[in-house]
C-alpha cells in the first residue's frame, strides 16, 4: 500500500477514534458502576445537536461544547432517576431515551428556527501541529497532528485509568458494581454512586457528540451518531471495561471506519452501502470471540434494594 | 457463678451495657428489655433459637435498627439513634454471616474499600503491608494480592476479621462464624478468637453451637421469645442447661435407634464420576452402598462436591461415567419422574429454590412430587379437594405451623417451610431418602423434628442418605459415617468405630476446590 495512504489511513483512524473514546469512557463509568450504557447513543445525539446549535447560535465553541456536555448528562439523568431510583430495566430504558433523542433533536432542530431546518454550517476545528513531532514518518500525522478535542479524548484515558484503580472513590464506584452491597456496608450509598456515575456517563458522551458535529462534520443532521454510541459500547466490552484497553478497542474500530471510507474512494464493484457495514460487522465478529469471555461487572444490571 | 434469669452481676465498668432495650415489629416483640453486657477482653456467647431475638439486638447494636426503648453505653459513652457509620467509628466491628466482599477484588483492595486512612489517593502499599502484619500478628495467613473470588470460604471469613481489627474495632460481633467451617478450620478460627480477645479487645459471639460456646467463651448470655432467658459464666453451666434455656423445656429423649440387623442393600451407587466442562473431576469415582433401616451419613466441607452428587443421584444431572441402581434396577439413564416412581426421594439444601415453591400454597407444594397420579389427578384434570384433605392431614402429622392449606409457603417460617418439605418427602413412605443438609439454619427445636423424622423412616425399613457439614449431627444420626473431600468418598466407617477427630481431618483433608466453591455459591 502506498506510503501516504498507510499515513492517511492512521491518521483517519485516530479522527474516527477520539468521539469513540469519549462515549466509550463515560460508559465505562457507568457500567463499572453496574449500570449498562445503553443510552449513550441518546445521549452522544444529545451532545452533537446541543453541540452544533449552540455553537450556530452563539458563535461560541465553549457554550456549544458545555451545553453538549449538559444536554448529554441531562438526558442521562433521565436513565440515572429511572434505573437507580425506580429500578427500571437498565436495556428498555436505554434504549428508550435513544429513540427520545432521536426524536427530540429532530423535533427540536426545527421547532427552534420556525419549523424549517436551518442550514447550520460551521467552521470545524483547526488541527493543532505540534512543531517537530508531526514530522516523525508514517505516525507523526496521527499522533501530532490533530484538533483540540482528539488530543483531549486520548489524554482522558491516563486520569480515566488511575481514577479507577488508585483513587477510593474509583474503587468504590466499582465495588458498587461488583457488589452493592459490600459498597453499603463500607458506607457509601449505592443508589447515588450509579446516579452520579451514569450522569457523568452521559456529559462525556455528548463530548462525544460535541467531536462529531463541531470538529468533524461542522453540522447537525438527524440521527448523524448513527450507532456510534453502540460501537462504542462494543469497544467498552472489547476492553474488559480497563480504559487503556478500551481505548485500543476503539482504535480498532476508527481503523475499520477509516479504511471502509478509503476503500470507497477504490471504486470496487461492491456497494458502498456493504462496505459501510465493515465496523458493525466487525464489532459483532469481535464480540462474538472476545466478548464470550469478558468479565463483565458482577452486578451490573441487577437494582440494588436496602433491605 | 450460677445462672441468673436475666440481671446483670455486679460489673463495675462493662466495656458494653444494653439495658431494657425493646423493639417491636408490628405484633410482634422482638426484644423485651432485654440486658446484654460484655466486659473488655472476653468472648461472650449470645444463644438463641431463630426468632429469639438475637439478630435484632445486634441490628439495634450496629446502629442498623432504632429501637422503641432502651440505652446502650459503649466505653462509657451513649449511643443512641446512631448509624452504621458511627457504629464503625465508635468501634464496633460486625461480620456478618454473608460477607460483604467484592470478588473481583484482591485482598487489599477490599481493606481499602471505605476505609479513611487508605486515603483518598489509595496507599495501596502501605496496606498491604499492614495486612501482612496483622495476618501474621493472629496468625491469619492472608496475601494481600490475592484475588477475594479466589479464596475459600474460611480466607474470606479471615479477611473480614482483618478489615475489622485494622479499621480499629474493639468489639466484634461474630455472626454464626463456624457455620461454613471444617473442624480443624473452627478449632484455628477459635485460636483466632481468644488471641483477638487477649488482646484488650472483645468479641460477640453468636451461634447455635453448644459445644463452641464451651471452647472460647467466659459468658454466655442466652435470649428466648426476645427476652432474657439466661445469663451465666460457661465454667457454672452445662449444656444440658443452656439447651434448657434456649428452648424453654427439656428436650425429650431422642427417637430411639431400634437395632435393625442388615437389611438387603436398596441404594448401589458404582464408580459415579462426573466431570465439569473443562474436564475437572467433581466427583471422583464415588461408590457406596445404602441397605434398608440404614443411614449412611456423609460428612464434608460445602463444595467438596456434595451439591453434585444429590443431584446426580436425584436425576438432576448426568454423572459422566458409573452406575446408580435401586433394589437392583438400574436407574442411571432415568429421569425425575421415574426415579421418584421407583422409591427415591430427595430433600435439596435450598428450600426455596429448589424444594418448594415460595408463591405457591401449602397444599400445592405438598402435591409437588405426585400430583400427576391419584388420588391428586382425577382424570385430566387435579382433584382439589384431595390436595386440600392430604394436606391438612399432613399440617397436623407434621405439627406444621400455618394458617392453612391455602396459605402461600413465603408467609412461613424456615423451619415451617422445612416441615413441609419433610413432609412431602417422608410422607410418600420412600425406599430411599436422599437429605441435603436438612436441618440448615433451623433452630434445635426444628432440627429436633426433622432429625427425628428421618430417623423414624429408617426404623421403618426406609434407606437414607445424609450428607451434612455438621459433624456432631453426623456422628448422631448415622449408623455408617464417611467423608467427601474434593470429589472423593473416603473412609465409610460404622458408628462405634467412627472417630471425630480423624474425621475432621479428613474433611479439611485435600483443601477446597476452588470451582466447586463457586458452584456451591451461585446455588445459594
Amino acid at each position: 500500500m502506498d506510503y501516504n495512504v498507510l499515513a492517511e489511513l492512521l491518521a483517519a483512524t485516530v479522527r474516527v477514534a477520539a468521539p469513540l473514546i469519549f462515549v466509550a469512557l463515560g460508559a465505562v463509568l457507568s457500567e463499572s458502576a453496574g449500570t449498562f450504557a445503553v443510552g449513550v447513543e441518546g445521549m452522544m445525539l444529545m451532545g452533537a445537536f446541543s453541540g452544533a446549535v449552540l455553537t450556530f447560535v452563539t458563535k461560541s465553541w465553549a457554550f456549544g461544547l458545555l451545553g453538549s456536555a449538559m444536554s448529554g448528562a441531562a438526558l442521562a439523568l433521565i436513565v440515572a432517576i429511572a434505573t437507580a431510583r425506580f429500578r427500571t430495566d437498565h436495556m428498555v430504558t436505554g434504549l428508550s431515551v435513544n429513540i427520545l433523542a432521536l426524536g427530540l433533536t429532530s423535533y427540536l432542530l426545527r421547532g427552534l428556527f420556525g419549523g424549517k431546518t436551518p442550514v447550520i454550517n460551521l467552521p470545524t476545528l483547526d488541527a493543532i501541529q505540534i512543531p517537530w513531532l508531526c514530522n516523525l514518518p508514517l505516525i507523526g500525522r496521527a499522533l501530532f497532528e490533530q484538533s483540540l478535542l482528539t488530543y483531549a479524548a486520548f489524554f482522558l484515558v491516563i486520569p480515566m485509568h488511575l481514577f479507577l484503580k488508585k483513587t477510593q472513590t474509583g474503587l468504590m464506584l466499582r465495588a458498587v458494581g461488583e457488589n452493592p452491597a459490600a459498597a453499603f456496608s463500607a458506607g457509601t450509598d449505592p443508589i447515588r454512586v450509579r446516579a452520579v456515575a451514569i450522569i457523568v456517563c452521559g456529559a462525556f458522551a455528548g463530548l462525544g457528540g460535541a467531536v462529531l458535529s463541531l470538529q468533524e462534520l461542522g453540522t447537525f443532521t438527524d440521527g448523524m451518531t448513527n450507532g456510534r454510541g453502540f460501537i462504542a459500547l462494543a469497544a467498552v466490552i472489547i476492553g474488559r471495561w480497563q480504559p487503556l484497553f478500551v481505548m485500543l478497542g476503539c482504535l480498532l474500530f476508527g481503523a475499520a471506519s477509516a479504511l471502509a471510507f478509503n476503500l470507497q474512494g477504490w471504486s470496487l464493484p461492491i456497494s458502498s452501502y456493504v462496505i459501510q457495514m465493515t465496523p458493525y460487522l466487525l464489532a459483532l465478529a469481535v464480540l462474538c470471540g472476545i466478548g464470550r469471555r469478558a468479565r463483565m461487572p458482577a452486578a451490573i444490571g441487577r437494582s440494588f434494594t436496602r433491605n | 457463678m450460677r445462672c441468673s434469669e436475666s440481671q446483670d452481676p455486679a460489673d463495675p465498668s462493662p466495656m458494653l451495657q444494653m439495658q431494657g432495650i425493646c423493639k417491636r415489629y408490628g405484633a410482634v416483640r422482638a426484644n423485651e428489655n432485654i440486658n446484654f453486657s460484655v466486659t473488655r477482653g472476653q468472648i461472650v456467647g449470645l444463644l438463641g433459637e431463630n426468632g429469639s431475638g438475637k439478630s435484632t439486638l445486634m441490628k439495634i447494636l450496629f446502629g442498623m435498627v432504632r429501637p422503641d426503648g432502651g440505652t446502650i453505653r459503649f466505653k462509657g459513652q451513649a449511643l443512641s439513634g446512631h448509624t452504621p457509620r458511627d457504629a464503625i467509628r465508635a468501634g464496633i466491628a460486625m461480620i456478618h454471616q454473608h460477607f460483604m466482599l467484592v470478588d473481583a477484588m484482591t485482598v487489599a483492595e477490599n481493606v481499602m474499600l471505605g476505609w479513611k486512612k487508605a486515603g483518598a489517593w489509595l496507599h495501596d502499599r502501605q496496606v498491604a503491608e499492614q495486612i501482612r502484619s496483622t495476618s501474621q500478628e493472629y496468625g491469619l495467613d492472608l496475601d494481600p494480592d490475592a484475588m477475594v473470588g479466589d479464596l475459600p470460604f474460611g480466607k474470606r471469613q479471615r479477611l473480614e476479621i482483618v478489615k475489622a481489627l485494622l479499621r480499629g474495632a474493639e468489639l466484634l460481633v461474630l455472626d454464626e462464624p463456624t457455620s461454613n467451617l471444617s473442624p480443624p478450620e473452627v478449632t484455628a478460627l477459635l485460636a483466632v478468637m481468644r488471641r483477638i480477645a487477649g488482646d484488650s479487645r472483645s468479641i460477640i459471639f453468636i451461634t447455635h453451637k453448644l459445644a463452641e460456646v464451651f471452647r472460647v467463651c467466659q459468658e454466655v448470655t442466652v435470649l428466648r421469645d426476645g427476652k432474657n432467658a439466661g445469663r451465666c459464666s460457661t465454667e457454672g453451666t452445662t449444656r444440658a442447661e443452656l439447651a434448657r434455656m434456649m428452648v424453654g423445656r427439656e428436650f425429650g429423649l431422642a427417637t430411639p435407634r431400634v437395632e435393625m440387623g442388615s437389611g438387603a442393600e436398596v441404594l448401589e451407587v458404582t464408580t459415579i464420576t462426573l466431570k465439569d466442562s473443562s474436564g475437572l473431576k467433581l466427583l471422583d469415582e464415588i461408590t457406596f452402598s445404602v441397605r434398608e433401616g440404614e443411614i449412611l451419613a456423609l460428612a464434608g466441607v460445602d463444595g467438596n462436591g456434595q451439591t453434585e452428587l444429590v443431584e446426580v443421584l436425584a436425576g438432576l444431572q448426568a454423572a459422566s461415567s458409573g452406575r446408580i441402581a435401586l433394589h437392583g434396577r438400574d436407574l442411571t439413564k432415568t429421569d425425575v419422574t421415574q426415579r421418584l416412581r421407583a422409591g427415591l426421594a430427595y430433600i435439596p439444601v435450598d428450600r426455596a429454590t429448589t424444594s418448594l415453591v415460595p408463591g405457591m400454597t401449602i397444599a400445592e407444594n405438598l402435591g409437588l412430587r405426585d400430583f400427576a397420579e391419584p388420588p391428586l389427578r382425577r382424570g385430566l384434570r387435579l382433584n382439589h379437594p384431595a390436595f386440600y384433605s392430604r394436606a391438612v392431614s399432613r399440617i397436623s402429622e407434621f405439627g406444621i405451623r400455618a394458617d392453612g392449606p391455602g396459605a402461600t409457603v413465603d408467609t412461613l417460617s424456615g423451619g415451617n417451610q422445612q416441615k413441609i418439605v419433610v413432609a412431602r418427602e417422608i410422607g410418600r413412605k420412600p425406599r430411599v431418602l436422599i437429605a441435603f443438609q436438612a436441618t440448615w439454619g433451623l433452630d434445635p427445636g426444628a432440627t429436633r423434628f426433622v432429625i427425628d423424622q428421618i430417623l423414624a423412616l429408617r426404623n421403618s425399613g426406609g434407606a437414607v442418605l445424609y450428607l451434612s457439614s455438621d459433624l456432631e449431627e453426623l456422628l448422631g444420626i448415622g449408623d455408617r459415617i464417611g467423608v467427601i473431600a474434593n470429589g472423593r468418598l473416603v473412609g465409610i466407617v460404622p458408628r462405634e468405630k467412627a472417630n471425630p477427630a480423624e474425621i475432621g481431618l479428613l474433611m479439611a483433608g485435600g483443601g477446597l476446590l476452588p470451582a466447586a466453591l463457586e458452584i456451591n455459591e451461585d446455588l445459594g
